[in-house]
């Protein structure tokens, strides 16, 4: 279906769920009880969710497919936001146009950038593309600032002209973003018994654009430019032999993964018209690696769950306080109440990064080849060995 | 309209929550979809609380003065909902705050992580406002999030109330009618330094400029050289350094050869630290340079700056928006209830975000709703005393307050590890006094959600 | 421009790559030889810095008195400390101990340098040796968070101040050496130490891979780990020594840099990126490429701050290194002094 093989189309399924019911499922807890602080179905956070998700499949064709591993794809991320920004100043509000001259401006970036950096191969690939990362950051944040606002970040303004829907005259609201006058930040809220699900408009367009991404990486995936990619990977030099130049595939992988890493730019000023230079630094250019990794390299759903993963301890263990440690131990006595919250302090709040480090460090430990990697790894196991059993 | 959400959850007292989960088990489990026009703003408080997002850096390289900042929204929760000693509450000139809370609800809260970037501060601020029904967010303790922040709050409707920052542009070009801030600027770091320079130093003098690559920087260099210039002095030259510089010596090296006397240092938290260490490690202090003794300034001096440099601070110039050791009866007080808690003084960080919660507070209080544009309207034009620096004014055009800045100096035989800087000068709000249109920027109108 | 201003910038230059080459140095000799993609390594910088700090903080460990005759900021006595080497050794004695923490500093990291670097590789790095470099990635930066958190939450974010002794505070006037005015190129003296500091450490590291058998034997079996292996040499334990000694020099690196920019937990991830790039302009497997990429890019960074080229081209000084790497990478393939096949797949 769809050009899909069974087990793909129940995998895109499976997402089309996933995305679909996040909403409900991500709120577990009720609202009101000890742990609503662990709920992340809130618009913001859902948004981010899908918005690095699509970032890291994209950023997991160039990797996971041919080994090149980029530590400067966050560039591209930063270009589309500029971009995204600027089509909201100047031509209209309505997100189609800045998501789509995002998505563009990304790709004619990452055909620059792919063309020279693809010169090269291993680390000093990798060092290329930090380097023009490194460069994109350090001008945007100073002597380009004109164009991208510095340090403070570009915003929207009331005096933006907006030539398709007219300038506002100074005073009243900044308009926002929106759908053919849908607002993104619109959203419905429902009540169920003790539980709160919030249905968000920009989420919903956030993760439409997520499954059309995902189809087409698995179309990719599944395609001879996908198999002519593995080879790549797998043996650079016989693939020479052949009288095939791997270039063209790999910058093409290049640039659609920097197309990808533009939409989610594109994506991330829709919902919220900020554009920022340290969308470019080196660690949003790590944070993507890292996803990636921690789902699984060269798996499909891998670097979505690893970006849900990061960006979930980010905005909800960086909340938990000490107030609210004394709030879901209060029924143990006094003694052992402080006790526990004095074990758990540094671990959340402002210790939220230890958090991080230590599950990065359990994860590539215990499950080698990311979660995706090392759960199928210890499911086969674990049928393997009953399977002998009989 | 963004999320409308009763703030059940806020965290209180230990235990208060087993009564909250009992009062939502009395709704009933038929959906309820809700309109936002049930509401007559956003995040509209229906319970007995109400909530206030407290974003500050917990990470990074401002993680400390975040967790200062923290001390003071906590103290001034305490101080709001009658516990402690009051603290500034009873010197303050409005009377309207009565320790029950603010309009009678209990004052929660919830903390969030800024990271000192844009993107992460908005992140946090909006899963306060969309998860945890926050009605003001503020904090920040650093221009580029706090105009992120700002922007963010006028969009969906609640109120901002800026923490340390220190560019023109807060309340200048990127000025919100949402938010407010507390906090001096670099233009009036500028005009309360240099008569201070010019008595000190003399008006002959030739400087030489070491700006940080980024906006505050831009408007830090700019207020310091038009008002020395005005004075008499001549810019030798200034000289761009990057954010990410760590190691400044090949900025420093060739100051004492280029014929200027004076070293501005326009820099910031570690970048401000490093210059001046490297500076010292050069010998500026004790140079002589055309017939004078070499001077270095920095126009903005924080507490935990002057720790981090030690020793190379002693003699410095420069400003500050507030200092524990002023002896008038409110920064007594505030001294008083957060020493005797937290056993320090309060940095300038911690002094305006206690002074901005107050604030707020009381303008609901004033104003008799949390409604954003009834807020903003009984803060705009406020004139108040008692919080520490004197008589001040929250204009109402840029919604900046107008009060009196601190010259300070590097402190020569400090007497313990707190007592690094001394007030050399209160420079009278008058003087630092600019005319709102300078900068350019609007506020457009309040939002309500 | 004047002769002296350049001349003054190639010695701020020297200064600056010799910092660069000895950060890089230990990097090399994880990375570029060892193979393993080393996130922690900036963390190790940061963990040698603050034995300094450490160290300071034990040698002026307080006891209280009160003094009644003056009041703290709430009105109370004012505590006064007095460190219990001053009580032992006598003021003068004392502090003169206290003045020295940052050279005496290097004596304490050594030991516990290499104690981390052998618990790092025993522990955690050993096992990754053949995982994927994506596996290395994850797990060092993990080890990097999780070091510089614990940093944190004992010394907190802030800078914390340690100066080198009294005896080198100040410039040496290297101008008048050479004939030029008194006063237009100077230098610090702690710059100039660091400096030697570095050529030190530097040629000892370079002496003891080429002119001992223990460094023979881990140079056959970085080139070929298991015919080395074959006859019948414990190559693995090698491995661990020179993690080891990879660690202490990224310490040593750390220990004496304390007193030229104030540390906090954070300055390792800071110094990291700057690092792998010096390594691999350098070129993958060679010190000497390291080394040599570590003082070109300090140079050029010198000279890139310099008024004249800031106002001729604006940004360049925010750019040259990287742009510099791009160049040099452009031009040759491998680097300076790169060796063929290491990690080029």
């Amino acid at each position: 279906m769809l050009g899909l093989s069974r087990n793909d189309f129940l995998l895109l399924l499976f997402v089309l769920v996933l995305v679909a019911a996040a909403p409900i499922f991500l709120n577990p807890f009720p609202e009101g009880s000890e742990f609503a602080q662990f709920n992340a179905g809130y618009p913001d956070l859902m948004q981010r969710f899908v918005i690095f998700g699509i970032f890291a499949i994209g950023f997991n064709i160039l990797f996971g497919l041919t080994g090149y591993l980029s530590f400067g794809h966050a560039a591209f991320l930063g270009a589309g936001s500029y971009a995204g920004v600027w089509m909201l100043k100047l031509l209209t509000i309505n997100v189609i146009p800045a998501i789509v001259v995002s998505t563009i401006v990304a790709g004619i970036f990452s055909v620059i950038i792919g063309y020279i950096s693809l010169r090269r191969s291993g680390i000093y690939f990798s060092i290329l593309t930090l380097a023009f990362a490194q460069m994109s950051f350090a001008l945007a944040a100073s002597v380009l600032t004109p164009i991208t606002g510095g340090e403070t970040g570009l915003q929207t303004a009331l005096h933006d002209p907006r030539i398709l829907d007219g300038a506002s005259d100074g005073a009243g609201n900044i308009p926002a973003p929106s759908l053919f006058g849908l607002e993104m930040k619109q959203s419905w809220q429902v009540n169920v018994g003790d539980w709160l699900w919030t249905f968000n408009v920009g989420y919903y367009l956030s993760a439409f654009v997520l499954l059309i991404a995902f189809y087409i990486a698995i179309r990719i995936f599944r395609s001879p430019f996908g198999m002519m990619l593995k080879a790549v990977k797998s043996n650079n030099q016989r693939l020479s032999y052949t009288g095939i130049s791997p270039r063209p595939y790999t910058l093409a992988a290049f640039v659609i993964s920097g197309m990808y890493a533009g939409l989610a730019g594109g994506l991330m000023v829709a919902m919220d018209p900020l554009a920022g230079a340290e969308r470019m630094q080196w660690t949003a250019s790590g944070e993507v690696v890292l996803m990636t990794i921690l789902g699984g390299v060269g798996t499909l759903v891998g670097p979505v769950l690893g970006a849900g993963l990061i960006k979930y301890f980010e905005n909800i263990f960086s909340k938990i306080n000490d107030n609210l440690l004394h709030q879901w131990f209060a029924f143990m006595p006094d003694g052992i109440e402080d006790f526990m919250v004095t074990i758990i302090h540094p671990f959340v709040g402002k210790g939220w990064h230890l958090t991080l480090g230590l599950m990065f460090m359990l994860v590539v430990v215990f499950l080698p080849g990311g979660l995706v990697g090392g759960l199928s790894g210890l499911y086969r196991r674990v049928f393997q060995r009953r399977s002998k059993a009989q | 309209m963004s999320s409308n959400k009763k703030p059940l959850h806020t965290p209180l007292t230990r235990r208060s929550m087993l009564k909250a989960s009992a009062a939502t088990a009395a709704i009933g489990s038929a959906p309820i979809i809700f309109s936002s026009k049930a509401y007559a703003y956003a995040n509209e408080p229906k319970g007995s609380d109400v909530v206030l997002g407290f974003n500050v850096p917990q990470t990074g390289a401002y993680a400390d003065e975040g967790a200062d900042e923290l001390r003071a929204y906590e103290l001034a929760v305490e101080h709001l909902n009658g516990g402690g000693d009051g603290g500034m509450m009873s010197t303050f000139s409005s009377k309207a705050l009565k320790g029950n809370g603010i309009l009678g609800r209990k004052v929660g809260y919830v903390t969030g992580d800024t990271q000192t970037k844009p993107d992460a501060a908005r992140a946090s601020a909006k899963s306060m406002i969309e998860k945890d029904g926050a009605i003001m967010i503020t904090g920040g303790s650093s221009s580029g999030v706090a105009v992120a922040v700002q922007g963010l709050c006028q969009e969906v409707g609640v109120i901002f109330m800026a923490g340390l920052t220190h560019s023109n542009d807060t309340t200048g070009k990127d000025k919100k009618a949402n938010g407010f801030r507390h906090f001096f600027n670099s233009y009036m770091s500028g005009a309360a330094l240099a008569p201070i320079l010019g008595e000190n130093y003399g008006t002959d003098r030739r400087a030489y400029h070491l700006t940080a690559d980024y906006n505050w920087g831009y408007t830090t260099e700019e207020a310091v050289r038009t008002s020395t210039e005005a004075m008499g002095w001549e810019t030798v030259a200034a000289v761009k350094t990057p954010l990410t510089q760590t190691d400044f010596s090949s900025y420093v090296a060739p100051v004492q050869a280029s014929g200027a006397d004076v070293l501005v240092l326009n820099h910031y938290g570690a970048n401000m630290v490093n210059s001046l260490t490297s500076a010292v490690q050069f010998g500026l202090r004790n140079a002589q340079a055309n017939g004078k003794n070499f001077e270095i300034v920095v126009p903005l001096y924080s507490r935990l700056m002057a720790k981090g440099a030690g020793e190379n601070v002693k003699g410095i110039f420069g400003s500050t928006n507030w200092h524990w050791s002023l002896q008038d009866e409110g920064s007594q007080a505030f001294v008083k209830s957060f020493g005797e808690k937290y056993g320090f003084p309060p940095s300038q960080a911690a002094h305006t975000c206690y002074v901005q919660t107050l604030l707020y507070a009381d303008a609901c209080e004033r104003a008799g709703t949390h409604n954003p544009c009834g807020v903003a309207e009984a803060l705009e034009g406020f004139e108040f005393d008692g919080l520490g620096n004197g008589k001040t004014l929250y204009r109402a055009e840029d919604h900046q307050c107008f009060k009196d800045v601190l010259v300070v100096k590097g402190k020569e035989n400090p007497t313990s590890e707190f007592d690094l800087l001394e007030i050399v000068e209160v420079t009278p709000a008058s003087k630092v006094t600019y005319d709102a249109k300078i900068f350019g920027g609007e506020l457009g109108t309040c939002n309500a959600g | 421009m004047e002769l002296s201003a350049f001349l003054l910038q190639v010695l701020n230059g020297l200064d600056k790559g010799s910092a660069y080459a000895l950060i890089a140095l230990g990097l090399t000799l994880i990375f570029g030889t060892l193979g393993v993609v080393n996130f922690a390594h900036g963390a190790l910088f940061m963990i040698g810095a603050f034995c300094a700090v450490t160290l300071q903080k034990i040698l002026t460990h307080s006891f209280i008195t009160l003094d009644e005759t003056k009041t703290d900021f709430l009105g109370k006595p004012l505590k006064v400390k007095t460190p219990y080497v001053e009580e032992w050794f006598g003021q003068v004695a004392g502090q003169a101990i206290i003045d020295w923490a940052v050279p005496l500093a290097i004596l304490f990291a050594i030991p516990v340098m290499l104690l981390i670097g052998f618990a790092m590789e025993r522990g955690l790095i050993k096992h990754f040796y053949k995982r994927p470099h994506a596996d290395q990635i994850l797990v060092t930066f993990g080890l990097a968070i999780v070091l510089q958190e614990i940093i944190k939450a004992y010394f907190g974010a802030n800078q914390i101040p340690v100066p080198a002794p009294e005896a080198f505070i100040g410039s040496l006037d290297f101008g008048t050496l050479i004939g030029f005015d008194p006063g237009v190129i100077i230098y610090p003296y702690w710059r100039v130490v660091y400096f030697i500091f570095a050529m030190i450490i530097i040629a000892a590291v370079f002496a003891f891979l080429q002119f001992t058998t223990f460094g023979m034997v881990v140079r056959a079996g970085m080139a070929d780990r298991e015919t080395v292996g074959l006859l019948g040499i414990d190559i693995d334990k090698r491995f661990t020594i020179m993690f080891g000694i990879a660690a202490a020099v990224a310490g040593l690196a750390g220990v004496m840099y304390t007193p030229i920019n104030p540390p906090n937990y954070h300055m390792g991830m800071d110094f990291l990126v700057i690092s792998f790039v010096v390594v691999v302009v350098g070129g993958m497997g060679s010190l000497g490429g390291a080394v040599l990429a570590g003082f070109i890019l300090g140079i050029l960074e010198s000279f890139a701050s310099m008024r004249e080229v800031i106002e001729f081209i604006p940004g360049i000084n925010q750019v040259v290194i990287y742009l510099a790497a791009i160049v040099i990478l452009l031009a040759r393939p491998r680097g300076l002094l790169g060796r063929k096949g290491v990690m080029e797949s």
